[in-house]
């Protein structure tokens, strides 16, 4: 079937494009507070003095003439990453695993130059990869190490988990692995895969690549079904905390978890995409009404999270059928 | 919701206003809502000759009653150095020249443009005939006549049949002695009328002259043509004079109704009168304009119309726009096409306007793709961003003149419409659609690409739809529809129709949750 019926969208409480940017976006997101998160330097400024853990800056570059600085900078450092500080979706990044005197490695094993790094900052700083093409500034941060549980589930690069936070509250998850197909990137559209991640337990519920179901990672052909995200309390309290930090209603908060660190922020977005809602195989509507249908915000993000992980706790699992009835939402356990 | 009701409110009123008025520019001022209504509008012009003798002159000459089916949109009465008035009673109207002393051939012209407005029916004359005086004639005449009637009545019931016969009694074409002695065939055709105005009084019917023009483009040295208008107790009936056929033929102009003179000249000799007559097509909204202006309605006044011909078909392309933008918002809020850059198709769409489509097409497709190519050897050389957009609008430049140049030389004198495109829009077309492929890879460049020419194709084939043409530009009230349209679709939050394919796997999920 290559369509599906209104009918059947609106019963599962799928949001659409519309109803996203009426909604959701035009609703809780303050356009003067856009910037916040569109600058990925202000962000992480924001998130150090709120005590939230981000990858550590190793140096910025804000101007043409700054490229001189580069060998100096990245002499430092065996391993680092390159990125637009207002790009978007993971274009301009790149990552750097090992260097040997003129050579630096990338994750695919590729090596490059110096000038080929030289020229992708320059590029960069011309705005390339920037949002509407104005001109950019260039972050290295310091490399993230790869939790050995996702080492079976990704080609190249390290998953991201992007959580939805509506006014505080994370209301549904997932899990992005970047694939063959893909190329490394972690883009649903371009052939990753987005793994739904049950909010009550930080299971896999259900997976999709190009939006069709799939039950194990396409290149390392490891099966979802015993899939769970690490530090899971924790990793929501973060994403939680990122209300208080932006002030926007409406926040998709993308989330690495690091070998040593555990979970830290890496990127915000005020206008979260929808696929995440076909990775959970389940809508968004229904969510946001029992968020919106709250009197009030709690100020504290712990228990924010605890009503999170109370009521939009997966009722069944699509991966893992067997475990269908002992996953209830009111069997729960709380705390 | 207050702010909706706000806003149905704000649209409620924008639409009622919107279709007010085009209701009353199409009602009350006439304004045709199709494109193909198409009127004849005649051009008559008199032209009077006479020979002056020195003394005061005085021309009346017969003008055309004004009747309600139709529009006279314009009288002139031009003659040098004459004074001219138009006196008017009872619906019979009479232009006047006058001078103090005029001398040798003088020429007075009416010239006098007419088209039939289709909203009355034709109204036929209600004035109570006369009673008929009886012809004085002699003896022998009206012993001819006597038996004339006599044949005639034997065959006939009524006022109007008797009419006919007599008119084809006195036509035929063998005549007997009786026939030929009235008909007297060296006389004219004013003689002719006479005598059926004779016999008719004889017999106790009422009737009168009546002269009038028949229409035929290109005519020159026309007269009138004598027709017979009788009255049957109830009404007035109109009678060919040479066949005897009743009622006004298709493009006749009655020009003079009773016996009054057509031309009198005081103080001339030799005066005579010749029609030529012109037909013009008009579109029936030239007309009303026309007509409007010279009414001075306030509407027609203080419009689009009121520019210079020039300036009027700025706005014509200029109005269509919105019906571009409306094609705009309805392929990506309810259709949910990726266009690149939100507004590139309308102007896409204009240039195919200028083009034709295909060639449009074409060319398109030929500039952009040889600029991404180019534009992709750009990308190495580290330029900054303003100054890559600059190379890449003279690349655009570059590709456009050899286009023109290469084509003209091969005789294709279509591909030289390709100046129509807007260069600095296919440069920025072209970066963006570059960043695009280096970032998402090709398959994005072919969907948005792909879905901004659909698009603008769309669109095109709305704007240069011949009916929306005409709509848009005779009426800009539409806007306000459109405006309307616009906001309400401004408020749609349901589904886009590419998410139905989007979240596809939503509904296959739950056949298979089912068994």
């Amino acid at each position: 079937m290559l369509l599906t019926s209104v009918k059947r969208l609106r019963s599962m409480g799928i949001i659409g494009m519309n109803q996203r940017n009426f909604g959701l976006v035009a609703r809780y997101n303050p356009r003067h507070l856009y910037p916040l998160v569109d600058d990925k330097l202000k962000t992480k400024y924001l998130a150090q003095q709120a005590g939230i853990t981000v990858p550590e800056l190793l140096g910025t570059l804000r101007y043409h003439h700054d490229v001189r600085k580069l060998k100096g900078i990245l002499s430092n450092y065996q391993q680092f990453v390159i990125k637009p500080v207002k790009g978007s979706g993971g274009k301009g990044i790149l990552v750097i695993v090992e260097q040997d005197h003129n050579f630096y490695y990338k994750p695919s094993g590729d090596t490059v130059k110096l000038s080929h790094i030289e020229r992708h900052v320059s590029n960069i700083l011309s705005g390339l990869h920037s949002l509407g093409g104005k001109p950019d500034s260039v972050m290295i941060e310091s490399l993230i190490q790869i939790d050995p549980i996702f080492v079976d589930y990704s080609y190249e690069g390290i998953p991201d988990l992007r959580v939805i936070v509506l006014k505080g509250y994370p209301v549904m998850a997932m899990l992005r692995l970047a694939t063959h197909a893909s190329d490394g990137r972690a883009n649903l559209h371009q052939g990753a895969v987005g793994v739904g991640i049950d909010i009550g337990t930080g299971e896999a519920l259900h997976a999709v690549q190009y939006g069709n179901p799939v039950y194990f990672h396409p290149d390392t052909r490891k099966p979802f079904s015993n899939l769970t995200v690490p530090h899971w309390d924790k990793l929501l309290k973060l994403a939680a905390a990122c209300y208080e930090m932006t002030g926007l209603g409406y926040l998709g908060v993308d989330i690495v978890l690091d070998r040593d660190q555990g979970p830290m922020i890496i990127e915000l977005n005020a206008r979260p995409g929808l696929s995440i809602q076909v990775a959970n195989f389940a809508g968004l509507a229904p969510r946001v009404a029992i968020v919106e249908a709250l009197d009030q915000v709690d100020p504290d993000p712990r228990s924010r999270v605890e009503f999170s992980r109370r009521n939009f706790a997966a009722i069944r699992n699509l991966i893992r059928p067997r475990r269908r009835t002992a996953k209830s939402a009111f069997a729960m356990p709380v705390n | 919701m207050h702010s909706r009701a706000r806003l149905y409110t704000v649209v409620i009123l924008i639409l009622l206003t919107g279709i007010g008025l085009i209701l009353y520019k199409h009602l009350v001022l006439g304004f045709p809502l199709m494109p193909d209504a198409k009127k004849f509008v005649w051009t008559i012009e008199a032209k009077i000759d006479f020979q002056a003798q020195g003394d005061p002159v005085i021309v009346s000459f017969a003008l055309p009653p004004k009747e309600p089916h139709l529009t006279f949109m314009e009288e002139d009465f031009a003659s040098p150095d004459y004074g001219f008035s138009e006196l008017s009673s009872n619906n019979i109207r009479r232009g006047q020249w006058s001078k103090r002393a005029a001398q040798g051939a003088q020429t007075a012209y009416y010239r006098l443009s007419v088209y039939e407005n289709d909203k009355m029916i034709e109204i036929q004359p209600t004035d109570t005939p006369e009673e008929p005086k009886k012809p004085e004639l002699d003896e022998v005449f009206l012993t001819a006549s006597m038996t004339l009637l006599d044949q005639v009545r034997a065959r006939s019931a009524n006022p109007e049949i008797f009419t006919r016969e007599l008119i084809q009694t006195l036509n035929s074409p063998s005549p007997n002695q009786n026939q030929r002695l009235l008909r007297n065939d060296k006389a004219g055709e004013d003689y002719k009328t006479e005598l059926i105005l004779d016999l008719l009084a004889l017999e106790g019917i009422s009737a009168r002259v009546v002269r009038g023009l028949f229409l035929e483009d290109g005519r020159r040295r026309q007269s009138l043509t004598n027709f017979v208008e009788i009255h049957d107790g109830s009404q007035w009936i109109l009678f060919n004079q040479d066949t005897g056929k009743s009622g006004k033929p298709k493009n006749f102009l009655i020009w003079q109704r009773g016996g009054q003179s057509l031309l009198d000249v005081v103080g001339g000799r030799n005066s005579q009168v010749s029609f030529s007559i012109i037909k013009n097509i008009h579109t029936t909204r030239n007309l009303v304009v026309d007509s409007g202006i010279n009414k001075e309605a306030g509407l027609i006044d203080f419009s689009i119309y009121s520019l210079p011909i020039e300036q009027q078909n700025a706005f014509k392309m200029i109005l269509l726009l919105p019906i571009g933008a409306l094609v705009v918002v309805i392929m990506r809020i309810l259709i949910g096409i990726r266009t690149s850059g939100t507004f590139m198709p309308i102007l896409i769409a204009l240039a195919l306007i200028q083009t034709t489509l295909i060639t449009g097409i074409i060319i398109f497709l030929i500039v952009v793709s040889t600029g991404l190519l180019i534009r992709s050897y750009l990308s190495r050389l580290n330029l900054l961003l303003v100054a890559r957009i600059s190379a890449v609008i003279i690349v655009v430049i570059t590709i456009i003149a050899s286009i023109s140049i290469i084509s003209h030389k091969l005789g294709l004198s279509q591909a030289l419409q390709v100046t129509f495109f807007p260069m600095i829009i296919l440069a920025w077309t072209i970066e963006r659609m570059s960043v695009l492929w280096e970032e998402d890879g090709p398959r994005e460049v072919f969907i948005q690409g792909a879905g901004s020419l659909l698009t603008a194709v769309i669109a095109y084939l709305f704007m240069t739809n011949r009916t929306v043409e005409y709509l848009t530009f005779n009426f800009p009230e539409l806007m306000l529809v459109n405006l309307a349209l616009i906001l309400i679709l401004g408020q749609y939050t349901g589904y886009r129709l590419t998410e139905l394919y989007r979240f596809h796997s939503m509904g296959r999920h739950y056949v298979a949750d089912k068994r």
